[in-house]
Formats: structure tokens, sequence, C-alpha cells
């Protein structure tokens, strides 16, 4: 026990270890490689001399490997350059530390990280490797692709960033806002993707998820201002909160009416209750919303006692600041529980009329469940089968069939 | 993520160690939960009172007996707890190992199990 574990140290540190070296080295590449370099002599040298500090430890390390390379780096270019660099590192690096400053840093690293030049897939990949401190194998296994496009959407990332010469700074106030609005995303696709994964045979991927709220927690501390952010970890909690009861022992999908409440995790509701109470602070955004929904079931004791009607209203209130075609069909359902599944099929096939989601199994899979409450059961299970063909999750998969064989 | 508990347990001698340098101990703690609320991983921290104040509601007989206090000598106790949500037992023993414990005393770390690995009710 007594020699330091380096993946527990590089999770705690990784962020803040990047950072300050992003910040004395001008490259967040370089900065981010250094510390690779660093985590790589650590797994090697701790079993032999367990240092007393980690954390230093790996900044001093990195700190050097930097160095070696903007040394090599000057050696091709320009003796001048050299001289100038290792100046600016070495100053830099008696500066101290400055703990105000490393929150900055951190929060700066998020941006970046979630930066608009990059893909949305870059954007998760980097935001995972370099905040959340994952490695390229563990990102690859949560979202189901090879190591080498990992790597190769990290890599990609970095020049992109170098690049475009995206400074390492917080945005300006004026931009802030609307960045972090990008950051927020990256962490909402991040948990939606431990939450529903999109494709393969797991409904669930908690570690993801929890990935994305520990990251939630991380920049909801960073930020406390902002009430949006509160609106999303309150958003993840709650649903976060729904986990065990989701799934049989199985693997196989639980619907919420038939879902055993008792498993819900209490703490995670308290929880997001708390964050949903400080992102109403000014009225709620799109996250705040959808966590104020999730809060409606999470106070319910059953399917049938839950205020429908309150989620419906919520719904409107999201059609209004965050429009668009899935709040339309969730709006439906709740319409449906409300009241009744004729007025619910009206608004389904309206979204059908203006196909504006076309090719998503959720339609014809609310539409199928609408049918079969009105008694339509031909209809209602050809629905259900051409939504089985449109999905991608195989467990998703074989409860819709199911259904549709419930029917004839 | 797993939960883990980290249990403060002081002993009478790192408790008095602990009291002579009451404020710095609260600075450094305060800065040691800031660090954990930055990291996203705290979910919950919590000091208990002096012992001396407490009750033991004792279950050895037919019927529950109170008295006061908590045991019948101090070697360890439980002082307070940091509720965490990390990736491994590994980074809960490397933020354990980062608590400003007074010098004497020991942290448990155990682990929280999850509520789908509970028996439930009825069940």
């Amino acid at each position: 026990m007594g020699t330091p574990d380096v993946e527990a140290v590089w999770r705690i540190e990784s962020a803040r270890i990047v950072a300050a070296l992003t910040r004395f080295t001008g490259d967040f590449g370089l900065a981010e490689d250094a510390a690779q370099e660093a985590v790589a002599e650590a797994l090697v040298s701790w079993p032999h001399a367990a240092p007393a500090n980690p954390a230093g430890w790996l900044t001093a390390t990195a700190r050097r490997r930097a160095i070696d390379a903007i040394r090599r780096r000057a050696a091709l270019q320009d003796r001048y350059a050299l001289l100038a660099a290792d100046l600016a590192v070495n100053s830099a690096a008696e500066e101290g530390v400055d703990p105000d400053r490393i929150d900055d840093d951190v929060l700066a690293l998020m941006f970046v990280s979630c930066h608009p030049v990059l893909s949305p897939e870059a954007r998760v990949a980097l935001t995972l490797r370099v905040v959340g401190g994952l490695s390229s194998e563990e990102i690859a296994r949560a979202f189901l692709v090879s190591v080498p496009t990992v790597q190769a959407r990290i890599t990609r990332a970095k020049k992109t960033i170098a690049a475009a010469r995206v400074p390492f700074e917080l945005p300006a106030a004026g931009e802030r806002r609307e960045r972090l609005a990008g950051v927020l995303s990256v962490l909402y696709v991040i948990f939606t993707e431990g939450s529903t994964a999109t494709s393969g045979d797991r409904l669930l991927r908690p570690d993801v998820a929890y990935e994305a709220i520990r990251l939630a927690r991380t920049l909801a501390a960073l930020q406390p201002d902002e009430p949006e952010v509160h609106g999303l970890l309150a958003l993840c909690e709650l649903t976060a909160a729904r986990f065990p009861a989701r799934t049989a022992p199985d693997g196989s999908p639980i619907l919420l009416e038939d879902q055993d409440r008792r498993r819900w995790d209490i703490s995670a509701v308290r929880r997001g209750l708390a964050a949903l109470a400080r992102a109403s602070a000014r009225g709620l955004g799109p996250y705040g919303l959808q966590a104020a929904i999730a809060a409606t079931h999470a106070s319910a004791p059953s399917v049938e006692a839950t205020d429908w009607d309150r989620i419906v209203v919520l719904y409107e209130a999201l059609g209004r600041v965050a429009p668009s075609p899935v709040v339309e069909l969730n709006r439906a359902v709740a319409v449906a529980m409300a009241s009744g599944p004729a007025r619910a099929l009206a608004i389904v096939d309206e979204l059908i009329a203006a196909d504006r989601l076309p090719g998503s199994h959720l339609v014809p899979t609310v539409r199928g469940e609408l049918l079969a409450r009105l008694g339509r059961r031909p209809e209602a299970r050809a629905e259900l089968e051409l939504a089985a063909r449109l999905c991608a999750n195989q467990r998703e998969r074989s409860v819709l069939l199911r259904k549709a064989a419930a029917l004839s | 993520m797993p939960k883990y508990l980290l249990i403060m347990r002081g002993t009478d001698e790192s408790n008095a160690a602990m009291m002579a340098d009451i404020d710095e101990m609260m600075a450094t703690t305060r800065q040691f939960i800031e660090e954990m609320v930055k990291a996203g991983v705290l979910l919950a921290a919590e000091g208990l009172d002096d012992p001396a104040r407490s009750v033991v509601v004792d279950f050895s007989g037919e019927a529950p007996v109170v008295t006061d206090g908590p045991y019948g000598e101090t070697k360890e106790l439980f002082g307070g707890f940091f509720l965490l949500d990390v990736a491994s037992k590994q980074e809960a023993v490397e933020w354990a190992k980062r608590v400003p414990a007074a010098r004497g005393s020991k942290i448990e770390v155990r682990r929280v199990p999850g509520s789908d690995e509970v028996p439930q009710v009825g069940e």
C-alpha cells in the first residue's frame, strides 16, 4: 500500500498537470504529450522508488519532458528561439503554484477541449482524455471504437487546435456563455452515451455516465454562478438515480412504468434536487427544465401517481427555449399520460408529416405504443416492427419485437 | 463509479494534537475539501461532535440499555467522514493519503455498495 498508484494519482492530477504545462509552454499538444510521457515513466520507476509527493513528481517530470521537446525542436530551428523558450519555461517553473490560477487553467482546458473548431467526436475524446484523465483504451471501450481510432482522433484534435492557434485562455466574458453551452453539450453527449448506449449489446455504460457526472461536478465547482451548469448536473444525477432499476439481471431494459422505484438511488435523487434548486435561481434553461421533468418523475411513487400535467407544462416550456423534434415526441408521450392517446397521436402525426425525425426508431416506437393503447393492434404491430428495424441497440430492439409479438 | 467512505479514526492523542492547532487544521481541511469538490468526487463530508457528548444504546441484554459516552476506552474514535465518488479503491486511497490528519490518527477506507448490490426489501 506504500507505493502510490500511478493510475489513481493520474486521475486526480491529470487536468491540473496538463493545464499548468499548457500555460508554461503555450502549446496544448506538447503539454499533453509530455504529461503522457511522465505517466509512462512513473509506471516504470514508482515500484522501485516511490516518490514522497507523487503529484509533484509527475509535474516535474512532465515539465522536463516538455523542455526536452522544445530543445529538440529548437535545435532544428533557431538557437535564439531555444534560449527564449528555455528561459520562458524555467521562469514559469519557478513561479510556484497559484491555486486561483489552477482553477482558471482547468476551466480553460475544458474550453479548449470543447472548442468549436473540433468535430463533436474529437471534443468528446479530448475532454475525456485531458480533463477526465482517461486512457485511449478506456475511451475506446466506452465508445466501442478501436484504440487507434481514439488515438488518431486525439492526435488530429491537437493538430487542429495548434493549426487554428486556439489560445490557452478563458473565453472573453461576452463569448463565455456561448462557449459554455458547447462544453455542457459535450458533457451531456458523454452522459447520454453512458445512459443509453447508442449501439452494442448493453443498454447502460454506467462508468461513462459517471465520468460525465464527475466532470459536471467539476464544472459546477468552477462556474458556480452559471445556472445551466447546475441544471445539467441535476439532470445527470436524477437520470442516473434510475440506473439500478433500469435493467433486469439479464441486462434487458425495464421501462419506466415497470421499474421498481425502491431501487432508485435516493442519494442521487437528493443530490439532483439540490443541484436543481441552485439551477432555478433565475428561471430554468433547457437542462434545468429537463432536470425538473426528471425531478417530477423522481418524486412520484408510481407512473399513475405522476404529475403528468406538470410534465406537459415543462415540455411546453422546453419546446419554447430549445425546440426540437425529440422534445415534441416526449411532449406527446406526456400528453398521452395526462389526457389520453388520441391527442398525443395527433402530435406524433404532425411530426411525421413534417418529416422532422426521419430514420429514428423513436417515432414509430411512440406511435406504436399510442396505437396499441387505442386498440388499433395491427397498425401498432407494424409500427413497433418498423421501430425494431431502425433501432441500433440490441437490447432495446428485443423489447420492441417482444411488444410487437404480444399484439398479434 | 463506486463510492467510498473515508472514516476518520482519531485517538485521544491525535484529537488533542488537532485541538492544539485547530485553526490551521480547519484551514487545511477546508482547502482539502475544496480540492475534492473541484475534482468532482466529494458527495458528503461531516465531522462529529465530542464523543463525550454521545450516547450508546446497548443491545446486549433483553432491553436496550442507554449509557453516556461511546466506549469504555477510546483508542480509536469515529470522528468524521468524507463520502467520495471515485473510479477505484486506489483513487480513494490516494485521496485518503491527502487528508490533513493529525499525527497518530487513522483513516479507514470503506466501499459503499451501490443500491443495485443491496438486497431489496420483499425479495
